[in-house]
């Protein structure tokens, strides 16, 4: 052998085992036979159920062991015991929507010193040193646009708008409200007559509907970014006649028949199958290690790459939008 | 003390309920007596305890009162606000604990000043306080509290598995255990308690006593507010809803008649134990929480049942011997009334114990 095979053969040798270094990580599985809690708020809950679905799902994919706990009260100290069960039976990790954004600050810190990974998924806490991710809808921003994308598709991109929301004072609506004014000024013809608030009763959203067609006889196109409010607006419209055009954020399973119908024609959630597969594949790569609360960092589930934003947030991306064409599917799981 | 031979009635039956619950789940689940969960239970249970003995107190001298729950979570939300405005937590405990008592007393006020009934009385302000939580946060709950105070909720006593909120419980169930059975005043409650008239003819200040207990009440609700913020670490105005019922339904559990004159604060020490023992041991095998609903219905029912039905089968077997009930340290379990037991008022030890 020259001396120059030998160095070749060195350096070879040499950057297989760089390669092989670099390359480890990315190849890491999750570890089979992991033991995960999946908490929802609350059982009995079809919205919960479909979440679960999908990290059932998950569970079987990465061949763990899941179970699906959780109280009847949709509160944070009723989820409490269900944590401390998880504790207790030695789980290596939960995946969690959090009822509460504080009061299971002190369960998720008796866990994560008992070395258990918490990801929240669909609902998140406020704390994020709390759990190690979070796996969210989309960001305020994507709904917010989304919204306004889907009305200015019914009405031309070009009207009066009007906004019926829920609680004056509901955080997540208004964080929507103000990318809805964003997007609003991709649409120069496209105007925004006023916010009206139902407060999540199905009462007020009729009456304060009715408002907005009293005040605006000329309204093309109306947005309710909550399930309450939507659905208010699609029953008065369909018996009243009207011809304002609907969108928002509903429940498919309440929306069905309003879309067969032609009520509405499309509007948008998101899903809660898609949350309960990624967060179960989120709290099964923590526990085996694969997966830290760092910016940039990535996680892989069925087959797409998702990439944690700061404080561990990862979205899985635009809501989904129903139609006329998958309405009926999802209508029978939430 | 004793003066009939023993016999078991249901404050004792409980205890051994409570000693052949943790000893069954003790070997059958390795889980359920390890340190963690015994300090989850505790602290799981700290707040219906915290209350259950004043309204094991308010049940015996024939009153209730169904807003503890909303006298708690507002308390809550006054030591929220109080941080956030002096930002010292010791003025933000103090607030707390008054709030609880004021509002104690003004329930405490209408039952004894207007002769309202305490269960309509209390149903208002069940609704008045909760009310009051949703003014005073709004829909922002208060969430800052220093590290060192809601360590205080989760970090165990050094050198032990135990919760810091076992100090308070083990203080009041000591400090109830001795007023309500060993000084006068106890036996003033008993007395109230077998007969209003009775015992102001006896010369008992009937309506101070009761002031008294609604403000007491209130005090602890204001403990159990303090308990409640730092086991959670905030104060939301939704806090602890339902838990006027667990308490309600603990105290009677405990062999505390609903009709009055009859309890002892071991028996409601037992029943919240083994409320929430049974609770963490169902939970542990498996159980869901539909079913867990289910079998805390079908104790208390049983609870109220089974002594009623010993009873009547007590009287039958006493009437075929043809021998008087209701003698002697025997006295009838819960669900029996008042009638059942001896007339005496404010007798010896009458109620100091039950046999």
């Amino acid at each position: 052998m020259t001396s120059i095979t030998k160095k070749v053969m060195a350096v070879a040798a040499g950057a297989a085992v760089i390669v092989g270094l670099a390359v480890a990580p990315v190849y890491a599985t999750p570890k089979a036979g992991l033991k995960i809690a999946i908490i929802p708020k609350s059982i009995n809950n079809g919205y919960f159920a479909a979440w679960n679905k999908g990290a059932q799902k998950a569970c079987k994919e990465l061949k763990a062991t899941c179970k699906y706990i959780g109280p009847t009260q949709a509160t944070g100290p009723a989820q409490v015991a269900f944590i401390n069960q998880a504790i207790q039976q030695g789980y290596n990790a939960i995946v969690l929507s959090a009822a509460d954004q504080n009061a299971l600050a002190p369960a998720l810190k008796k866990a994560k010193a008992k070395g258990i990974c918490v990801v929240t998924s669909d609902a998140d806490v406020s704390d994020p040193k709390t759990r190690t991710a979070a796996v969210l809808p989309a960001s305020s921003d994507r709904i917010g646009a989304a919204e306004v994308d889907w009305i200015a598709k019914e009405i031309g991109s070009k009207g009066k708008v009007a906004i019926l929301s829920a609680a004056a004072t509901a955080a997540n609506q208004n964080a929507w409200i103000e990318a809805m004014k964003k997007q609003f000024a991709k649409y120069p013809n496209m105007e925004l007559v006023g916010v009206y608030y139902g407060d999540d009763d199905a009462t007020k959203s009729a009456q304060q509907f009715n408002q907005i067609l009293t005040e605006h006889p000329d309204i093309a196109g109306i947005i309710s970014p909550t399930t309450v409010g939507i659905l208010a607006a699609a029953q008065e419209k369909k018996s009243k006649g009207s011809k304002v055009a609907i969108t928002g954020l509903g429940l498919p399973s309440q929306m069905k028949d309003y879309v067969l119908d032609g009520t509405v024609n499309q509007f948008g959630l998101w899903n809660p199958i898609d949350l309960g597969y990624v967060g179960t594949y989120g709290a099964a790569e923590c526990a085996s290690g694969n997966l830290k609360q760092a910016t940039g960092a990535k996680l892989t589930a069925g087959g797409k790459t998702y990439v944690e934003g700061p404080n561990g947030v990862i979205y899985l991306g635009d809501p989904f939008t129903f139609n006329k064409g998958n309405i009926v599917t999802f209508a029978k799981i939430y | 003390m004793r003066s009939g031979k023993f016999r078991l009635g249901w404050d004792k039956g409980i205890i051994l309920l409570l000693v052949m619950l943790i000893l069954f789940g003790g070997m059958s689940n390795n889980l359920f007596l390890a340190g963690d969960n015994i300090n989850f239970i505790i602290g799981d249970i700290s707040e219906v305890m915290l209350i259950a003995f004043p309204m094991a107190l308010l049940i015996i001298v024939k009153e209730i009162d169904l807003s503890v729950a909303s006298n708690l979570t507002l308390s809550s939300a006054v030591i929220g606000i109080t941080w956030h405005g002096t930002g010292s937590m010791w003025l933000a405990v103090l607030a707390g604990l008054l709030s609880g008592s004021a509002c104690g007393l003004l329930n405490g006020l209408l039952v004894t000043k207007l002769g309202l009934s305490s269960l309509a009385v209390t149903i208002g302000t069940l609704a008045l306080y909760r009310g009051l939580c949703y003014v005073l946060l709004g829909d922002t709950p208060v969430a800052d509290y220093p590290t060192e105070w809601t360590d205080l909720g989760y970090v165990p006593i050094p050198g032990t598995f135990l919760p810091w909120v076992i100090v308070p419980m083990v203080v009041a169930a000591l400090l109830f255990w001795y007023v309500l059975h060993g000084t006068r005043m106890g036996r003033w409650l008993f007395a109230i308690g077998q007969g209003d008239e009775a015992a102001i003819f006896s010369g008992i200040p009937l309506k101070r006593v009761k002031l008294g207990l609604f403000v007491l009440t209130g005090f602890m609700c204001g403990v159990a507010g303090l308990a409640y913020t730092v086991r959670f670490a905030s104060s939301s105005p939704d806090g602890a809803l339902g838990y006027e019922l667990l308490v309600i339904a603990a105290v009677l559990f405990g062999g505390v008649a609903i009709a009055g004159g009859v309890g002892t604060i071991w028996g409601v020490v037992a029943a919240v134990l083994i409320w929430g023992f049974s609770r963490s041991y169902l939970q542990l095998a498996g159980w869901d929480a539909n079913a867990l609903v289910i079998v805390s219905g079908l104790l208390l029912l049983l609870s109220v049942t089974i002594p009623r039905l010993l009873s009547k089968i007590r009287d039958a077997v006493a009437h075929r011997s043809s021998r008087p009930t209701g003698r002697g340290g025997a006295a009838p379990p819960p669900g029996d009334t008042a009638e059942h037991l001896s007339p005496a008022v404010a007798g010896h030890d009458q109620g100091s114990h039950r046999g």
